[in-house]
């Protein structure tokens, strides 16, 4: 059993270095006796093995330790029973608990197959760490063993549309729910949290102009570059303004700055939610008489309401000025000639539609992050699953309710 | 080659181990000795560093000066790469029972216990999937625990399930983080004799941060109390129970304190100390772990 304690460097089967040695010889200076004088030599793990010169007789040798016994499975099954059995333990250098186990495995089943089985010659301490797996492995028998087998396909197929279900059912309701808050913080304004709003509206909005900016300015230059070649060719060059800004302004900037949003700050929202589930923080704050709606989701969706629109608003302005300068250098359309068709391209309609679609989207991003973060269960795993939920679901949300959009516009003639 | 260290070497050497984070200064000049197979408990008021202290011991942090040999190894000398074999080898030499468990809520309990096994040995599942079950059930959970994910796991329950995994790779050293912290009296007994046992079966040295003063008597070959960033001092309960350090005053002059010494001493007239505790020889014959 002590040398079941050998360390690590002697079952891996390499060579040594001196300090490994050093601690190694510290270490077996009282357990020597277990470790025969030519396996020091050549340190290195030698396998369990297992004999049967004659059917009434067994041999074991080797290290009997987790890393020695490897495979041995099959040569364990091969042993056959018979009458009476004998069992030489005194080759065994080491035993551990895994050792012992495969080896109680072992005798019990060829006690059960009818064979009078005697140990001989194990070291005392080998024989008690037996005795203990025995006695255990004895007492476990009797629970069976929990059968799981794997659902079929169209289990999971069930499975899963209930899933589905469900979750659409939650999230109805959470939306009933953040509803009602909402609602009863209008009714009583002071239960409007102020402090977080302001704190969300510059996490989500004003950090969050610089990647808006770049992302919104860089696709404006797209889509003037794409346009362009087809314009030159019917030297309609000028109404590269009306491609940029009705393109922009109606569909891209805000849904670009929409997607940005759901993956940075719906994501977010998710982790900081899942994560406080996590930790029982709320719990807590349930406790402690605060309504989590109140105090964390509220906040979020009313800064969004505010942030998005105004984030859309800014990608309008960059979106444009990328196509500009795109329109002036491939399409000789100076800064002047280009604003004057714009004027008269894009109506206010256009502009407005555009910032309409914003707190809609502001709304999804907030309460998918929320929903996803509150549905967090278990630990760190669970959190990194609902937080990529929470952003698939949300972009895929946003730009459904763009082509509803799309719809409800095109019957109303905008 | 130094072969010259004593038979009863000590298993963990700390000598003037210094820590500091920022300026806050958590050790100066802590020395500790651990010998072979004793059960040796690390007291300290909450903030002491205790916790500190044992990540020093495993690997996990490195203090500021002082030098710490575990097992015959100078910590001191390793790499700082993670996976040098060095490290490697000898992390697999201790088992590590986290304060809070530091289970992986991804995997199940069982999974969590047969993980060391499957990463370091090629042992097949079924064998593994076993190994596990006993060594759960030896901590005393039982067998349909091992399905759960540890979130649906109680706080003792956990503490068990971590124990488990640490035994898994059958450990020389054992380094329990308040083993019985969250648990009721009859399984913070259990984990008393669980620990006596495992000590007695594999000849285990076990390091324990404890505030649980019947551990500390029933279990505890030595003890050493930290207070002030420094070890006040060491030795077994009884020797301390005798100091007039305040640090150490306070442990057995409160309520709670001296209940648990009753309580020993009643034991102890009872029957005049069969086991436990007072151990003159363990099964190897060995040398008591006892102090002199
Ligand atoms: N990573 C860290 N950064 C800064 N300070 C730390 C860090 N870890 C620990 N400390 C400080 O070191 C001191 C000792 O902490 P430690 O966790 O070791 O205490 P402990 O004795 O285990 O307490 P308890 O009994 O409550 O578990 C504390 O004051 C703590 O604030
Ligand atoms: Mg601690």
């Amino acid at each position: 059993m002590e040398a079941a304690c050998l360390p690590e460097v002697m079952r891996k089967g390499r060579t040594l270095t001196v300090k490994e040695f050093c601690a190694l010889a510290y270490i077996l200076d009282e357990r020597i006796h277990l470790v025969s004088s030519s396996s020091m030599n050549t340190i290195a793990l030698i396998p369990a093995a297992i004999n049967q010169p004659t059917p009434e007789e067994l041999a074991l040798s080797g290290s009997w330790t987790a890393r020695g016994i490897g495979t041995i499975g099959a040569r364990l099954d091969a042993v056959s029973a018979s009458a009476s059995l004998i069992v030489d333990g005194a080759r065994i250098e080491s035993l551990d608990t895994a050792g012992a186990w495969v080896l109680q495995k072992l005798l019990r089943r060829l006690r059960g197959e009818g064979s009078h089985v005697e140990m001989r010659d194990l070291p005392p301490e080998f024989s008690k760490l037996l005795d203990v797996v025995e006695q255990q492995a004895a007492d476990q028998t009797d629970t069976p063993p929990l059968a799981s087998a794997a659902p079929s396909k169209l289990e999971s197929l069930g499975r899963n549309a209930v899933a589905a279900y469900e979750q659409a059912m939650a999230l109805l309701s959470f939306v009933g729910e953040c509803a009602l808050a909402f609602a009863g913080c209008i009714a009583h304004p002071a239960r409007f949290r102020w402090r977080p709003i302001l704190f969300n509206i510059r996490s989500a909005g004003w950090d969050a102009l610089p990647i808006v900016g770049l992302l919104s300015f860089l696709l404006g230059i797209v889509v003037a570059y794409q346009g362009a070649d087809q314009l030159r060719q019917y030297g309609a060059n000028i109404f590269v303004a009306d491609l940029v800004g009705l393109s922009m302004l109606r569909e891209f900037a805000p849904l670009i700055t929409a997607i940005i949003i759901a993956g940075r700050s719906g994501s977010a929202y998710a982790a900081q939610i899942g994560t406080m589930s996590v930790t029982e923080e709320i719990d807590a704050m349930r406790t402690l008489g605060i309504a989590p709606l109140d105090m964390l989701v509220l906040p979020k969706i009313i800064a969004l309401l505010i942030a998005l629109p105004l984030l859309t608003v800014f990608a309008d302005v960059l979106g444009v000025l990328g196509g500009m300068i795109m329109a002036r250098a491939q399409l000789a359309v100076s800064f002047g000639e280009f604003l004057d068709r714009f004027v008269k391209a894009v109506s206010i309609t256009a502009y407005l539609i555009g910032i309409c679609k914003a707190p809609v989207f502001a709304v999804i991003i907030a309460v998918i992050g929320c929903f996803q973060g509150f549905r967090t269960k278990g630990g760190a795993d669970s959190v990194g699953r609902q937080t990529t939920r929470s952003v698939v679901q949300a972009t895929f949300l946003v730009i459904v309710a763009d082509a509803l959009f799309s719809v409800a516009f095109s019957a109303l003639d905008l | 080659m130094q072969n010259d260290t004593p038979a009863d070497a000590a298993v963990i050497e700390m000598s003037k181990v210094s820590t500091r984070f920022g300026d806050h200064v958590v050790h100066t000049d802590v020395d500790l000795e651990v010998r072979r197979a004793e059960i040796f408990a690390l007291i300290g008021g909450s903030g002491s560093g205790k916790s500190t202290l044992l990540r020093e011991m495993i690997l996990l942090h490195r203090p500021n000066s002082g030098s710490i040999r575990v097992l015959g190894v100078d910590l001191q000398k390793l790499g700082d790469d993670e996976a040098d074999d060095e490290s490697l080898a000898l992390r697999q030499r201790w088992g590590v029972m986290f304060q809070h468990g530091g289970l992986f809520g991804s995997l199940t309990v069982k999974e969590n216990v047969g993980l060391p096994l499957r990463e370091h040995t090629a042992l097949d599942d079924v064998l593994i999937d076993e190994i596990a079950a006993w060594k759960l059930s030896m901590t005393g959970l039982k067998p349909e625990v091992g399905a759960q994910y540890p979130s649906e796991l109680s706080g003792g329950m956990m503490k068990r399930a971590s124990l488990a995994r640490a035994m898994a790779l059958d450990p020389e050293l054992l380094f329990l983080d308040e083993p019985t912290a969250g648990l009721d009296p009859e399984s913070a007994g259990e984990v008393d004799q669980l620990v006596l046992k495992l000590r007695d079966l594999f000849g285990l040295t076990i390091v324990m941060i404890t505030h649980d003063l019947d551990l500390l008597w029933q279990v505890a070959d030595r003890v050493a109390v930290l207070a002030d960033g420094r070890m006040q001092a060491t030795g077994t309960m009884s020797e301390l129970s005798k100091m007039d350090n305040p640090a150490i005053r306070k442990f057995f002059d409160g309520p709670r304190g001296r209940a648990a010494q009753e309580q020993e001493q009643e034991q102890e007239q009872k029957q005049e100390k069969p086991q436990g505790k007072v151990q003159t020889s363990n099964e190897f014959g060995r040398p008591s772990s006892k102090p002199k």
